[in-house]
């Protein structure tokens, strides 16, 4: 079964250069099948990797690829799925085929454009996938040069000045990675295989100087205080795909960077440093949902709402306790679906509407009814409520960050919960000026109906939200045995 | 075969291949088109050679013929061989193209010595043979003023670093009585004269790679020389520079090893800095090309921090990537000059919309240089700062990590000219020749599959 991992990397490839040989109508349907044969692959995945945890497997990674790659520096391209990246690589799939459904109107030069988003996929696949530092970096750095071209290329408004700003930002990090990276490659002896790194446990001098290049790189992606100033425009100026991808996958390959790399492999200095870890999201969570109160854009509501949710995240590996991570995990994945959903909502409304501004929108129930319902559920989700996929995730980070009995702790907890009304309050109130309420402009009273194409498009999602708000517990017990092998590391610290 | 001819074949059948030439000019033939055919026939030819498996060889120490050398050469001629093909348009029409082909036969005999060289007088001989030649070859555009001034700062600057390195070569002959490349370290005592020997050669080589602050002639000469010239300096010149700077000066500057380090890392950041800020504000294209340049060359020496056999290969294969990322840019830029007859960055906008090969070719050059992956420049890039790293503090690291970011900012400027801008001016041919189709071709795949298979570098770690 090995190579079901290279194999999900390479459809999106092989896509990728399909797209580009084709004509724009080919390819739009190019990469929708592709889509569609991503997320088969995954679920197979799933079903797979459940069958042998269920035989009674006990190895920490599964479905393993090995090979070799530049052996003078001890690189391999090392590949392997615990039960974190069985999620995100669902959690990516999902929203790679809407992604690319919801694309299916792109003008101008469609062929580049999909050829693109499924480059930005191949990427993912391989960075969730990959049990070797090199190859993570490798992978991660993949996706720079796509996102500029959409954005430039695709977006609107400032574009090319948010594509810089954005990209630049990233490659900063990326900076800080590099040299985190050899850091360890050094202080371990020469070596980036994440298993040998886990049970070899570097010295603490090391972890030290390491942790703060790596998690603050990987922070970058995923929009840690004060590095987050690329998300807003970057998200508001990309095409929808863009967004979706942005916001849906990429910022969770920074989370996903700073759980797997940065704590579990350095959880001496991730104790140290938590305080500060703690502190950051805490002001990005309640700094990103006072901002969002202020924004009339729908694209920037939701890109700095997606500051506040990935803040969640991030306070969740910060507490460090096994309910945390689990719900940090959740979040990603909840986040993923929940941000995509949203920018999908609000491109196909845009689209209609040609404005964001939401006082120049009004009474879309009328005209769009099954668009307003989507955008309603992903508000929702956005915001919380039971029965979605966003209640389960933040009520289980609070769970976990309230096991620490001390103040420092618990008024990080009650602030992070406290912001929770404040997400109640923008979303409620962008619900209620969008969809509800007067039509206000005379060419909104009759748009377009959603398309079959995005009627499959956005449900895919918002059935995926459903399903991890109402049996999370086919989540939680796919993540929680990885998620207690990370707070080993920590077990294994206070009592060596 | 233990004769010196049957040790530098190459050199004498480019020897050979000059008479030939020679020959047909005095006897009065003067169409471009036969010199350039006979110029990539012999350029071939001698690739042939030294791709030819022989055994390793040396004649005394002077001339050392090994798979490492032999490798470096035949990534210099193929270099030469591409930039011919994509200057040949403008040589062809060229009234002098037979001299312009002796010129550049001398330079690659006087390359190919300089690298295979076991002896520090061998070295010189090789590396005054290239330059020479080259200055003159600056200056081969005879209606312009600013091609002769290219010229003739290229000779005064050679001859000014030469003089540097001349000195520093006859105070280690002076203190170790020799000037073989193996004896000198074991001879060479720590003391204050050596320091200064060090100095000087250190400087000379300095110049010639253009690193800060020796650079200042740099900018100039790329600017008024004919481009393919332009690419010869940037590409093949360059990269043998740094080979020779990599397999003779590392092991006599072994000899000060305490001091190197520190002397090296402060000029390795003052060379990228430099680069990266100059080349921010350029317009114009070649202009652009040299700093951007500097600050490679500032990446090279990254992989001389410490010397392991790391180091070297990381070094050898980044000129490899080097080669192929600049010959996809220079080809472009030259085809492009032709047409619209400017030296400017704004040729590069709206490119996608009428040539996608040529800017993609464009794009993943820059993409490589910039180390992006899955481009071969990320490998190279990531390789030799992995090898540089241990030999600073980390601090040090981060800074060369976030000049990356500046040159990413240059480097997608082109690229948003070319995908993202309007189309300014109509190229009269929006079709390539062919061959330069195939070379661009050709360097494009290089750059896509040489990382992201990892047989070059497992061949480059054999050779040590």
């Amino acid at each position: 079964m090995s190579f079901l991992i290279p194999l999900l990397i390479a459809v999106p490839l092989c896509s990728a250069v399909a797209n580009y040989l084709v004509n724009a109508n080919s390819a739009r349907w190019i990469a929708a099948i592709s889509g569609f044969i991503q997320l088969v692959l995954s679920i197979l995945i799933w079903k797979v990797y459940a069958d042998f945890r269920a035989a009674g497997e006990t190895a920490q990674f599964l479905l393993t690829a090995h090979y070799s790659w530049f052996p003078l520096w001890n690189i391999n391209l090392d590949l392997g799925l615990d039960g974190i990246s069985v999620t995100m690589l669902i959690m990516t799939s999902l929203v790679v085929f809407s992604a690319s459904l919801l694309s299916w109107n792109v003008r101008n030069d469609a062929k580049l454009f999909f050829s693109l988003l499924n480059f930005l996929s191949a990427g993912a696949y391989g960075f969730f996938s990959s049990l070797d530092l090199f190859a993570m970096f490798f992978f991660l750095e993949l996706a720079v040069v796509p996102k500029f071209l959409l954005i430039g290329i695709w977006g609107s408004g400032e574009k090319i000045a948010s594509a810089m700003k954005l990209v630049l930002m990233l490659m900063g990090g990326s900076a800080l990675l590099l040299t985190g990276l050899f850091v360890v490659y050094y202080g371990a002896g020469g070596n980036f295989s994440l298993t040998e790194l886990a049970s070899n446990r570097l010295g603490r001098e090391i972890q030290l100087v390491a942790f703060p290049l790596l998690f603050i790189g990987f922070g970058v992606f995923t929009a840690l205080f004060p590095f987050h100033t690329w998300v807003p425009d970057g998200h508001s100026s990309a095409p929808t795909a863009g967004s979706m991808f942005l916001a849906g996958i990429s910022m969770k390959l920074g989370a996903y960077g700073c759980l797997r790399v940065a704590t579990y492999l350095l959880p001496d200095a991730a104790v140290a440093y938590s305080p500060y870890v703690i502190i950051l999201s805490s002001i990005a969570i309640v700094y990103g949902a006072l901002a969002t109160l202020m924004q009339t854009d729908l694209k920037y509501m939701n890109a700095y709402s997606s500051i506040s949710h990935c803040g969640f995240i991030l306070l969740g590996i910060g507490m460090q306790t096994k309910a945390s991570i689990l719900g940090s995990v959740m979040q990603m994945v909840s986040h993923g679906l929940m941000t995509a959903l949203f920018f999908g909502a609000i491109g196909l409304i845009y689209q209609r509407t040609h404005t964001r501004k939401m006082e120049e929108m009004g009474g879309l129930l009328k005209s769009i009814p099954f668009l307003s319902a989507v955008f309603v559920i992903a508000g929702l989700c956005s915001l919380g409520l039971p029965g979605f996929s966003g209640f389960v995730s933040e009520m289980t980070i609070f769970v976990g960050s309230w096991e620490h009995s001390d103040a420092f702790h618990r008024v990080a907890t009650i602030l992070a919960a406290a912001s929770i009304v404040v997400t109640a309050i923008y979303i409620l109130s962008a619900i209620g000026k969008v969809i509800f309420g007067p039509i206000r402009q005379a060419s909104h009273i009759s748009l377009e109906p959603a398309s079959f194409v995005e009627k499959l498009g956005t449900g895919v999602l918002v059935v995926a939200i459903l399903f991890m708000g109402l049996v999370p517990f086919w989540f939680t017990n796919l993540i929680s045995e990885d998620a207690r092998l990370i707070m080993n590391q920590f077990t294994l610290l206070m009592n060596p | 075969m233990n004769t010196i001819l049957g040790l530098i074949p190459v050199e004498a059948f480019l020897f050979c291949w000059i008479l030939l030439i020679l020959g047909l000019k005095i006897s009065g033939k003067n169409s471009g088109g036969l010199y350039v055919n006979l110029l990539l026939l012999g350029v071939l030819v001698a690739i042939g050679l030294v791709a030819f498996p022989a055994p390793n060889a040396q004649f005394g120490d002077l001339i050392h013929v090994n798979a490492l050398n032999r490798f470096i050469r035949g990534l210099l001629y193929l270099g030469t061989f591409f930039i011919v093909i994509q200057s040949s348009s403008w040589l062809k029409k060229h009234d002098h193209a037979a001299e312009f082909s002796i010129l550049l036969l001398v330079v690659l005999s006087g390359l190919g010595l300089m690298v295979s060289t076991g002896n520090l007088l061998i070295f010189y001989l090789g590396l005054e043979m290239a330059s020479i030649p080259l200055a003159a070859m600056a200056s081969f555009n005879l209606t312009s003023k600013m091609s002769g001034e290219s010229g003739l700062k290229l000779i005064l600057s050679s001859a000014f670093s030469s003089g540097f390195l001349l000195f520093g070569i006859s105070l280690i002959f002076g203190l170790t009585g020799t000037i073989s490349i193996a004896e000198i370290p074991v001879n060479l005592a720590n003391s204050t004269l050596a320091l200064i020997a060090m100095v000087m050669i250190f400087s000379g080589f300095a110049f010639k790679l253009s690193a800060v602050p020796f650079h200042f002639w740099t900018a100039d000469v790329y600017q008024g020389a004919p481009m393919g010239i332009t690419a010869f300096l940037a590409i093949v010149s360059k990269s043998s520079i740094a080979f020779v700077f990599l397999t003779v000066l590392f092991p006599i500057l072994s000899a000060i090893q305490q001091v190197w380090p520190t002397v090296l890392i402060a000029l390795i950041l003052l060379t990228i800095f430099t680069g990266n800020i100059f080349a921010l504000r350029q317009s114009s294209l070649k202009r652009f090309l040299a700093f951007s340049s500097i600050a490679q060359v500032g990446f090279i020496l990254m992989g001389m921090l410490v010397p392991s056999e790391k180091a070297a290969v990381s070094v050898l294969y980044f000129l490899v990537v080097y080669m192929f990322s600049s010959i996809c840019i220079f080809g472009v830029a030259q085809w492009l000059e032709e047409q619209t007859g400017k030296d400017s960055l704004s040729n590069f906008k709206g490119l996608y919309k009428e040539n996608p090969f040529a800017a993609w070719s464009v794009a993943l050059g820059l993409f490589s240089l910039a180390g992006i992956p899955p481009t071969a420049g990320f490998f190279g890039k990531f390789f030799l700062i992995g090898s540089g790293f241990q030999g600073v503090s980390v601090w040090y690291v981060v800074l060369v990590g976030l000049n990356m970011v500046i040159s990413l900012y240059y480097y997608l400027k082109i690229v948003k000219y070319m995908f993202m801008n309007e189309v300014i001016e109509e190229l009269e041919k929006p079709q390539m020749a062919l061959p330069l189709k195939i070379s661009l071709g050709i360097g494009m795949l290089a750059i896509c599959f040489l990382g992201l298979s990892n047989w070059i570098v497992n061949h480059l770690s054999n050779l040590f």
